[in-house]
């Protein structure tokens, strides 16, 4: 055990407070001048363009938390009580398996599908539904997608097992009961899942805010989300202190989501 | 009501492969863009990749640090995973929420923490740097998996061992860690996949030897290319190689 300690101390602890002490620091020209100076603070929710970043994140996850926990619902649900038993193993490799395309390859194929001259645009044009060209590539629409295709695979995963855990006497005692199908759902297998689908959602919330990749590859640079802004403040402006420091608001949002939703939470038990 | 269920989950299949299938199509185009109309089926596209001084050393990258920085995240999830399971000290829930904490934050600011640390202590980037990263993410994913399979079955075969005089290193070789064959096989699995194509951190913690998804990413800056997706087409085949292997050797022979 101790070893495991000293590894997530030395490399997860330390550089998390690394990057505080960072945070609290500022440049003067291309120098970084340690001290403790919440500057970098303010900006982060003063200048325009940081809120924006950040306000563009939050909006993004949870339409796409939101989204993806409503489409993987039913299509977890199908697998585990309409599937066979024996074919549902498959079922739900099939369901999960593009999870194992390269992550950014996984982006850049969304590119092909939803470009200009992309699949969904031939498509449309050729049936005529459509005259000119979507513009859905390089757009928050598109952002959205990619990440909604890559959750709705995980949460079909993560709610598939809390379904499957159900003793299927429960849903035989409500029908009983007089429960009608709506019914047995809402006041028996909705609640008794709930802690699992809330550990995915927040599972879900932390990878989706925290992603650079997908927003850079199919969002196009109109619209920034915070990781974006953080990569652009190391990369192109060198400004370390700055990119701290949102990166430590970017672990705030995270930390209060957890507190949120930390009724619910079993993260040992993912 | 039950057509409706099945026709749901046609559409959650196609939703799910769409991408897929275009990429794995379009990398047989016999054409230099990766879109429609369909030029022609060619490998020409794989040719070129296969034989790509750059690519082919990016992948063997990827694949050592996947491998290495695996076995290290296993051997102390699983050391860790055992103690805790055995010992119910004060600390002990503490103890399992740091362990776990690095799963619940973005890797985004694992690899700057890394980068502001490493920076500090003036240590070069390299490979090296990655795997330390790689382990950071994986350890909680192997802890867990590990953790949740450790049963009361397991404790009796341990005394029974200690018992018979054998030492603690030979209780945990030849005991604890046969008995958890099956687990640890799928948290050594999963972790070789999560590291494999993981970019941010092989992204900022290295400069000349790039792992395979940064490679990739370089290539993306020169616009679409059939030869990005013959790579993302060869990557989905190892991963999805990995993982059926996984699913027929380990979980069949679970149950």
């Amino acid at each position: 055990m101790t070893p495991a300690l000293v590894w997530t101390g030395a490399f997860f602890v330390l550089p998390f407070a690394a990057m505080v002490v960072l945070s609290l620091a500022h440049m003067e020209g291309r120098a970084v001048v340690y001290g403790v100076d919440a500057g970098n603070y303010v900006r982060a929710f003063t200048d325009w363009t940081m809120v924006k970043a950040l306000l563009n994140s939050l909006e993004i996850t949870v339409i796409v938390t939101v989204v993806s926990v409503v489409l993987a619902y039913p299509l977890a649900a199908i697998i585990a009580f309409r599937v066979p038993v024996r074919w549902q193993r498959l079922a739900l490799l099939m369901a999960v398996l593009p999870f194992w395309t390269s992550y950014v390859v996984r982006s850049y194929s969304w590119l092909l599908v939803l470009g200009q001259n992309g699949v969904v645009n031939r498509a449309l044009l050729g049936l005529g539904v459509i005259a000119e060209p979507l513009e859905i590539a390089s757009t928050r629409m598109a952002t959205v997608i990619g990440f909604v295709h890559f959750f709705v695979m995980l949460l079909t995963l993560t709610i598939y097992a809390n379904l499957i855990q159900l003793s299927p006497n429960y849903m035989r005692a409500a029908q009983d009961l007089g429960a009608s199908k709506w019914q047995t759902f809402r006041h028996v297998v909705l609640p008794l899942t709930l802690p699992g689908v809330v550990t995915g959602a927040f599972l879900t919330f932390v990878l989706c805010i925290g992603d650079y990749i997908t927003p850079q590859i199919l969002g196009g640079n109109t619209e920034l989300t915070l990781p974006q802004l953080i990569m652009l403040q190391m990369g192109r402006s060198g400004n370390f202190p700055l990119a701290s420091a949102l990166s430590v608001v970017l672990m705030g949002v995270v930390t209060l989501a957890y507190f949120l939703s930390a009724k619910w939470l079993r993260l040992d038990r993912v | 009501m039950r057509a409706l269920g099945w026709l749901y989950m046609a559409l959650a299949y196609v939703f799910i492969f769409l991408p897929v299938a275009v990429l794995v199509a379009f990398s047989f185009q016999d054409g230099r863009l990766p879109v429609p109309p369909f030029q022609g089926f060619s490998l020409r596209w794989y040719e070129k990749v296969l034989g790509d001084r750059d690519l082919m050393e990016a992948l063997g990258n990827s694949l050592l640090v996947a491998v290495v920085s695996s076995v290290i995240a296993l051997v102390l999830g699983f050391l860790a995973a055992h103690a805790l399971a055995r010992v119910r000290l004060p600390g002990s829930v503490l103890m399992r929420g740091v362990l776990i904490a690095p799963m619940t934050v973005s890797y985004l600011i694992i690899a700057l923490g890394l980068l502001t640390m490493f920076g500090a202590a003036g240590v070069k980037l390299s490979l090296w740097t990655v795997g330390a990263g790689h382990v950071v993410i994986n350890l909680p994913l192997c802890f867990a998996i590990c953790f949740a399979a450790m049963g009361d079955q397991q404790r009796s075969a341990e005394r029974a061992a200690r018992d018979l005089g054998a030492a603690e290193w030979q209780v945990l070789l030849h005991v604890s860690a046969p008995m958890l064959a099956a687990p640890l096989a799928a948290a050594f699995f999963l972790s070789v996949t999560f590291s494999w194509d993981e970019f941010i951190i092989a992204f900022l913690l290295t400069r000349f030897d790039v792992t395979l998804p940064v490679e990739i990413w370089s290539m993306l800056r020169s616009g679409l290319s059939p030869a990005t997706n013959a790579v993302g087409s060869l990557v989905f085949l190892v991963s999805v190689t990995l993982v059926v292997a996984l699913e027929l050797l380990v979980f069949r022979r679970a149950k």
